[in-house]
């Protein structure tokens, strides 16, 4: 009998193949502290045929919006996601990073003039996509914690 | 890339870092300052870019490249307006820098900006329609120091490839030596970094130079390489940078270049320092050969005068 270290969810979004050690970063990524309603299941260092060892994250009843994985993405570059309603995949995404990024990481160069009172969008250039390497637009200084400086 | 697409290139165009230029743009560039040098000097009257005003706009103090940004633009027979300090600007009544740009690129038609933010300029490159050339934004880029440093070794020392060039100093929070070792190991010289272990060139700098082949030297003793030098790019020690008031003594005192140290120097060695140097190159050294900073300073000129030339379309 095929064993489930995750039940199956009627509705909501499943996020799987996260890079081993990253799903309490996926949290934090998408503001889930445990004080929300929705049934949230996190299981870490899943073995995995594609990729040896992952970790999974799924959420009930809430269909993540696409900037929201892109953040995701972010951290964890192999990450798949699929909406899920009645227990079928209802949508399957897939996320390519792309080679400028607005809007969601800011320069942690305390200094840089984006982070200062200008009508202006945080912007990084993605060095590499996997594993994700961003530095900015602005100061070009290498942005080396991608996680604390999500916005 | 014949010479007047490569002239085409320039026009309108931002300076920001000197990694937007191509090795053969940099070449480009340095051959249009040495037709230049009889301009800077005075020797030759020119004035291609009569009617057209530059916007001098510095947030922070400079000598060096406020004056040589100013000259340049007069030699050529342009006009300068410009902001000195921060004081004398809206900045201090709340107006961003972006409103600043807007407001400058309708009075001008090319616009240098030194300012204390990294990445101002870059920034202000965004919101302006007219050329905007960095001036030095904080600790980050000087991309016109850099071309006169290049400048300055191409002509007094000759083809940069081959050449042992040996940064000695701060080489770890030095703005202008992380983009002067990029552009030298682009061109093929041999880096040598000499600094105490606390200021070395960071890590970041010595993989971007190893991109070109280069595998620079590192070290904490002038005295043993000096004989190898044929360019020594000498900057200053800050005070701040170490807390220790002992160390601080005793780390600046070992990178002193006086002429016991140059005893040992190749005949043709060259000298340089972006100044204003303190007491890292002794005063006797400035009567000998060696000595090529305030050379290097003049060089700030006709560089500039290039630069300018080519992004306003004069001399065409």
């Amino acid at each position: 009998m095929k064993e489930f270290k995750v039940m199956p969810i009627k509705n909501g979004t499943v996020i799987d193949h996260i890079t081993p050690g990253m799903a309490l970063k996926v949290l934090k990524i998408l503001g889930i502290t445990g004080t929300s309603e929705s049934i949230v299941s996190v299981a870490m260092n899943v073995p995995s045929k594609k990729c040896n060892r992952k970790d999974i994250v799924k959420v009930e009843d809430r269909e993540l919006a696409p900037e929201e994985l892109n953040k995701i993405a972010l951290i964890a570059p192999s990450a798949t996601f699929n909406i899920i309603r009645d227990f079928n995949v209802g949508k399957k995404h897939t996320v390519e990073i792309p080679d400028t990024i607005e809007g969601i990481v800011k320069c942690e160069n305390p200094n840089c003039i984006s982070n200062k009172s200008e009508p202006i969008i945080q912007k990084c250039i993605v060095k590499s996509k996997n594993p994700v390497e961003l530095k900015c637009y602005f100061c070009d200084r290498d942005i080396v914690d991608i996680i604390s400086n999500i916005i | 890339m014949i010479s007047s697409e490569l002239t085409q290139s320039f026009l309108g165009r931002d300076i920001v870092s000197i990694h937007d230029f191509s090795k053969k743009e940099i070449e480009f560039i340095l051959a249009r300052a040495k037709d230049m040098v009889p301009v800077a000097r005075g020797e030759k009257h020119a004035t291609p870019l009569n009617g057209k005003i530059l916007a001098s706009l510095f947030f922070e103090p400079s000598t060096r490249t406020r004056l040589s940004f100013e000259s340049a633009m007069n030699r050529l027979g342009g006009q300068v307006i410009g902001i000195t300090e921060r004081e004398g600007s809206s900045l201090v009544k709340g107006e961003t820098l972006a409103d600043t740009i807007r407001m400058a690129e309708s009075y001008s038609d090319v616009i240098v900006l030194r300012h204390p933010q990294e990445g101002a300029a870059r920034m202000a490159a965004e919101f302006s329609e007219i050329p905007v050339i960095n001036g030095g934004d904080g600790a980050g880029q000087h991309p016109t120091q850099t071309l006169l440093d290049l400048f300055t070794i191409h002509t007094e020392a000759g083809e940069i490839k081959g050449k042992n060039i040996v940064f000695v100093g701060d080489l770890k929070y030095g703005r202008t030596v992380h983009s002067l070792a990029y552009a030298i190991a682009l061109f093929g010289g041999k880096l040598f970094f000499v600094a105490p272990d606390l200021l070395q060139m960071p890590n970041e700098v010595i993989t971007r130079v190893s991109e070109f082949g280069s595998t620079p030297i590192s070290t904490d003793s002038l005295s043993e390489i000096i004989q190898e030098a044929d360019v020594l790019y000498v900057t200053r020690i800050q005070k701040e940078r170490i807390p220790d008031e002992s160390e601080y003594k005793k780390v600046a005192g070992s990178f002193v270049v006086d002429n016991r140290l140059l005893e040992n120097a190749r005949e043709k060695l060259i000298v340089m320092h972006p100044l204003p140097r303190v007491t890292e190159i002794s005063p006797e050294v400035d009567q000998t050969g060696h000595a090529m900073y305030f050379r290097q300073a003049f060089n700030g000129v006709p560089v500039r005068m290039a630069l300018l030339s080519l992004l306003l379309g004069g001399g065409q």
